[in-house]
């Protein structure tokens, strides 16, 4: 047994579960719309930290920016991220669901094919820039901001944490507001009627695809400030991870998952300070197997209409 | 481009297809001379001529062992739980682990014999599925796909972590099977198990292996398979038609479990020195592989398909680095252009071409939203 | 005949014809291969490929220079032939009864630990003396085998070296250890941890991580709450590298010391500036920048060959094969008698004087050290005599 270290666990067990809460939209949002659990979802994230990296080598950083540059930097990268991400979850949909659905396969079928994906992407990545890890060049220096509780608080971890709530309140006003998310809510309740009153189920379909995939490559550009590090398979535990965030907050429920996400990440984090890192894993799965058995709906409820409970 | 329209270009490369309907036509006593034959042609496959062409770099009859041998009764094992129960499991190592462990651990510690430890181990791992499966197999089938991988990770980590497992050392030596060096049968000592040979645990492979393809013979007839290919096929009409469906589902768990646990003790004794990382989350993917490709449910199929994913590096060593890309993409081609892999049982095709066999169609009400509104355009 | 059953039958004959093409091309291509005629093969077991290859290739690159450089007029009698086990332990058993097969002479290697446990057993069943250039887990010299040998020291050389590095030359007085639950990290992190105790320095927090995870940040709390002067991890570069990253970004100061796992530029590519006084152990002799001038040779014709520095193990490599073609030119032409000669073996190689014991050992024990400095390895010598760079 070891020292829980309250305070620096808990803001780092935040900062990470905002992360895995990033992820764990787009299992959501898919889960809601098509009941399939998106195997390659993974790797959409893994794309994104890999733009990340791109996008820093491409400009030549080799020290660290500060003010207006840096700004202009970190804001690149989420574009360049969110896009590499959304597009790769859109080609995704494209090539392993699309035919899929439309000749109506098992759900087996489906899920088979997605795991297929994921691995295709991993090894893509892999042949092409190494099985080794990749390091970010140094883009910003860490400043402490403030102390709470004894614990220091780094601009990196103010940065994702905030930046992750502000993606998702963007992304709530997205799906509960406009004219699109109504589509995709629609869909996820009622998709005969969602047709009958006249929504393109497909473009639906893509478009919550795409909307998972830009959320995961926000995550991934906020991995990349906080780690500063990306592998091929770098996404395979992320994403088991933010699945059983958004299992823990209600699958197919946006609030769940940041929920979740939190959540799971200061479990984690309390449980490998105190039962030693080597069981952090451990910890989440049981944590998984748990809510599946005894509240297989999540803490929030499930279904996508409900978002506003 | 229009993925669903090569579909359509598929009947003119179907090679297979007469050869499974001659295979349908063939009278019974026929047939037991074909698998006469096959029986023989296992003998004397480890022969040192087809080894220089099959693999040209290895001890063919190392290879023919593992991964081979392994592969094809680990691969009939999880076609119990995939292809004929119809439940996705990811963490189907970790049987093939808990079979390991115990060997090494019971044959070290208690020094038992290994014709022992099999059943115990074949036990033990049944167990561990039931365990597995009593809370899990009430779930939804996806969920159980997640839950099942957790599960791998999970006897892999704790394998790691313990001191009773001793680690990531793991244990070593563990005991071989007793020996009988005298006796020979074609000029090869089939029960010298502590030589460098490795026929002999090449036979015994293969023991296990027509062994399984016997009792999963029987079962598939019986009132089991019956029932798993009910509950495969709709879920919630065979609990309906009164099948108890979680039942035969845990059945399908720890007889999969089982086949697992039998891999592993053979393994551990063989190789006589286990470590966790003898057991990756990559192994439960190869072997849902050469399940899925061979053609889930069909044995001929499922025991073609771990053949050519174990073989396939093996022999093409240069690619090797490719395997896994390939496999990935051959998962999603296959489940877009022939999801009933290739040899398929026809029951399966069957199946699949209706949309059902296995947790349901692919976001059922979305299908046939889509196929209505295109019914209205119209 | 139906137009589709003409179809399908050239469908067949397609298949089939190109399956022969496909197997006489693979057929022709690899005959001759290895076919190595009785005892006159001088076997390479390790890593050729996979994941780990890097190492592998050090070694076979620098037995392959040896190779080369031979100027015997039997040369044409012998082939250096690699076994790519990709560092597997299940394939090197399996290339093992290859080796067997073959009747190999004698095996540079197996070249990684978890690799010999299962390959050696069966080259000393075959008596095939083997010469390991790389393993160093401890139990391997404690099998009774009578024709292995390595010419590095073992762990228990490297973990308490290590810990007396760190207290007589870093003046430590408290230091974290750290180990990646490997069987290598596991190892030599309680060997450090050990000596540490003996020596009546403070160990805290003592600790593990997890590899192939990216948050450090449980691992990094501790040594920051505990705060250090001196952090030692046992384990691989790039659980190395997220550590040492996540550490000094967290404001953690005091040297940073690894082992052999962690020698490798890419710790430095990888953690960028935080690795940079990154102070690594290794039982191996990168015999780069000596003063010796048989290693200078060794560097500048490695250089010539490769078009790169001489790393990790590849002088073990150059020395192991020397020592083989040595004990050939003395008429040492089968495998029985290589494997007395290296008994009574004295020979002073690029990387350190070889010496075999009794059980296989390398006579004396051997820790040497290297600095990341801007990035690049830099070989600073002999444990007992090392200076770092930055600081100390």
């Amino acid at each position: 047994m070891h020292s829980l270290n309250f305070w620096p666990s808990t803001v780092d067990g935040l900062t990470l579960g905002a992360i895995y809460a990033l992820i764990a939209l787009g299992y959501t949002l898919v889960y809601g719309v098509l009941r399939l659990i998106n195997f390659a979802h993974s790797e959409v994230f893994m794309v994104g930290t890999f733009a990340m990296l791109f996008t820093l080598n491409g400009l030549g950083i080799n020290k660290q920016e500060t003010g207006i540059a840096l700004v202009g930097l970190l804001l690149l990268s989420l574009v360049v991220s969110a896009a590499a991400s959304g597009a790769t979850a859109v080609i995704v949909e494209f090539v392993a669901y699309r035919p899929l659905r439309k000749h109506g396969s098992s759900k087996l079928a489906a899920l088979i094919s997605a795991i297929g994906a994921s691995f295709f992407l991993q090894e893509v990545f892999a042949l092409r820039y190494g099985r080794d890890q990749r390091g970010f060049p140094d883009m910003m220096s860490d400043p402490t901001l403030f102390t709470i509780g004894g614990s220091e608080v780094n601009l990196s971890k103010v940065l994702v944490f905030f930046g992750a709530i502000i993606m998702m309140v963007l992304l709530d006003l997205f799906v509960n507001g406009s004219r699109l998310g109504r589509g995709i809510r629609a869909t996820a309740q009622d998709p005969e009627t969602a047709v009958l009153m006249g929504v393109n189920i497909d473009r639906v379909i893509m478009l919550t695809f795409l909307v998972g995939g830009l959320m995961a490559g926000a995550g991934a550009m906020l991995f990349g400030i906080r780690f500063g590090i990306t592998q091929y398979n770098v996404g395979f535990l992320l994403g088991i991870k933010a699945f059983t965030a958004a299992v823990l907050g209600g699958i197919g429920n946006i609030r769940g998952a940041l929920l979740g996400g939190l959540l799971l990440g200061l479990v984690e984090s309390y449980g490998a300070s105190v039962l030693g890192s080597e069981w952090k894993d451990v910890v989440s799965f049981v944590l998984l197997i748990l809510v599946l058995m005894f509240r297989p709906t999540g803490l929030l409820g499930e279904r996508l209409m409900r978002a506003r409970a | 481009m229009n993925l669903t329209a090569w579909r359509s270009l598929l009947p003119s490369i179907d090679v297979l297809g007469p050869l499974s309907r001659f295979w349908a036509r063939t009278p019974g006593p026929l047939r037991i001379v074909v698998y006469v034959l096959l029986v023989v042609g296992a003998l004397v496959l480890p022969a040192q001529s087809i080894g220089s062409f099959m693999s040209p770099q290895s001890d063919w009859s190392a290879i023919l062992f593992y991964p081979i041998g392994i592969y094809i009764l680990l691969a009939i094992g999880l076609n119990v739980v995939v292809g004929q129960a119809g439940l996705l499991d990811l963490g189907y190592v970790a049987f093939f682990a808990i079979g390991g462990y115990a060997m090494a651990k019971i044959g070290v510690a208690l020094k038992w014999d290994f014709w022992i430890i099999l059943p115990v181990g074949i036990l033990i791992a049944a167990a561990a599925g039931v365990i597995l499966g009593a809370p899990t197999l009430r779930l939804r089938g996806d969920y159980l796909a997640i839950v099942t991988l957790g599960f791998g990770e999970i006897i892999r980590i704790t394998a790691n972590n313990l001191a009773f497992t001793g680690g990531p050392r793991g244990i070593s030596p563990i005991p071989t099977p007793p020996s009988a060096p005298n006796v020979t049968l074609g000029g090869v000592h089939i029960f010298d198990f502590g030589g460098i040979d490795t026929r002999p645990f090449y036979y015994l492979v293969v023991v296990l292996i027509v062994l399984a393809i016997i009792l999963v013979k029987r079962l598939e007839r019986s009132r089991v398979g019956r029932a798993w290919a009910a509950i495969r096929e709709d879920e919630d009409a065979a609990e309906v038609m009164g099948v108890p469906t979680f039942k035969y589902k845990l059945w399908a768990f720890a007889i999969g479990a089982s086949f697992g646990g039998a891999a592993g003790v053979l393994f551990a004794s063989q190789t006589t020195s286990i470590t966790p990382d003898n057991f990756p989350f990559l192994l439960s993917m190869y072997i849902l592989c050469s399940v899925v490709l061979g053609g889930s449910g069909n044995l001929l199929g499922v025991i073609a398909g771990a053949f050519l994913v174990a073989w396939l590096p093996e022999r093409f060593r240069g690619l090797a680095d490719y395997r896994t890309l390939a496999f990935g993409a051959a998962l999603v081609l296959m489940m877009v252009l022939r999801p009933e892999g290739l040899l398929p049982s026809r029951r399966r095709k069957a199946e699949l071409a209706e949309g059902t066999g296995g947790m349901g169609a692919l976001g059922g009400e979305v299908a046939s939203a889509a196929a209505q509104s295109k019914g209205m355009d119209e | 005949m139906t137009r589709s059953r003409v179809m399908r039958s050239m469908g067949v004959i397609g298949l089939v014809a190109a399956m022969s093409v496909l197997g006489v091309a693979c057929g022709n291509s690899k005959s001759g291969g290895n076919g190595g005629s009785g005892g006159s093969t001088i076997a390479f077991m390790g890593a050729g490929t996979g994941p780990d290859a890097q190492l592998g290739i050090n070694i076979s690159n620098g037995a392959q220079l040896a190779f080369n450089q031979w100027t015997s007029k039997d040369k044409k009698k012998y082939t250096f032939t690699k076994y790519d086990t990709q560092g597997d332990p299940t394939q090197a058993s399996s290339q093992a009864k290859k080796v067997v097969q073959d009747k190999a002479l004698v095996v540079i290697g197996p070249a990684f630990s978890g690799e010999s446990k299962t390959a050696d057993p069966i080259l000393e069943k075959a008596k095939i003396p083997s010469i390991s250039a790389s393993a160093t887990a401890v139990s391997l010299a404690h099998q009774g085998f009578k024709y292995w040998h390595r010419i590095l020291s073992n762990d228990d050389v490297q973990g308490p070296g290590d810990a007396d590095f760190m207290v007589k030359t870093l003046g430590a007085k408290k230091v974290a250890v750290i180990d990646d639950q490997s069987e290598y990290g596991k190892g030599l992190g309680d060997a450090v941890r050990g000596q540490l105790k003996k020596d009546n320095v403070t160990v805290s927090p003592s600790g593990t991580l997890d590899p192939k995870g990216t948050d450090y940040s449980t691992t990094v709390n501790q040594i920051k709450a505990a705060n250090p002067d001196t952090i030692f991890f046992a384990g691989y570069y790039s659980a190395a590298a997220k550590l040492v990253k996540q550490l000094r970004k967290a404001g953690v100061k005091g040297h940073f010391v690894s082992g052999d796992g962690s020698q490798d530029e890419k710790l430095a590519t990888q953690a960028g500036t935080a690795a940079n006084g990154a102070l690594l152990s290794c039982t191996c002799s990168l015999a780069v920048g000596s003063s010796d001038p048989a290693a200078q040779k060794f560097e500048a014709a490695y250089k010539a060959a490769y078009h790169t520095e001489p790393s990790t193990y590849s002088a073990e490599g150059f020395d192991t094969m020397n020592i083989i073609l040595q004990a050939i030119d003395k008429g040492n032409t089968t495998s029985a008698k290589i494997n007395e000669y290296l008994k009574t073996l004295d020979y002073k190689g690029v990387s350190k004087p070889i010496k075999f014991t009794d059980t296989g050992e390398l006579a004396g024990n051997l820790l040497f050290f290297t600095e990341i400095v801007n990035g690049k390895l830099k070989f600073l010598g002999d444990a007992k005599s090392s200076k770092p760079v930055n600081g100390g």
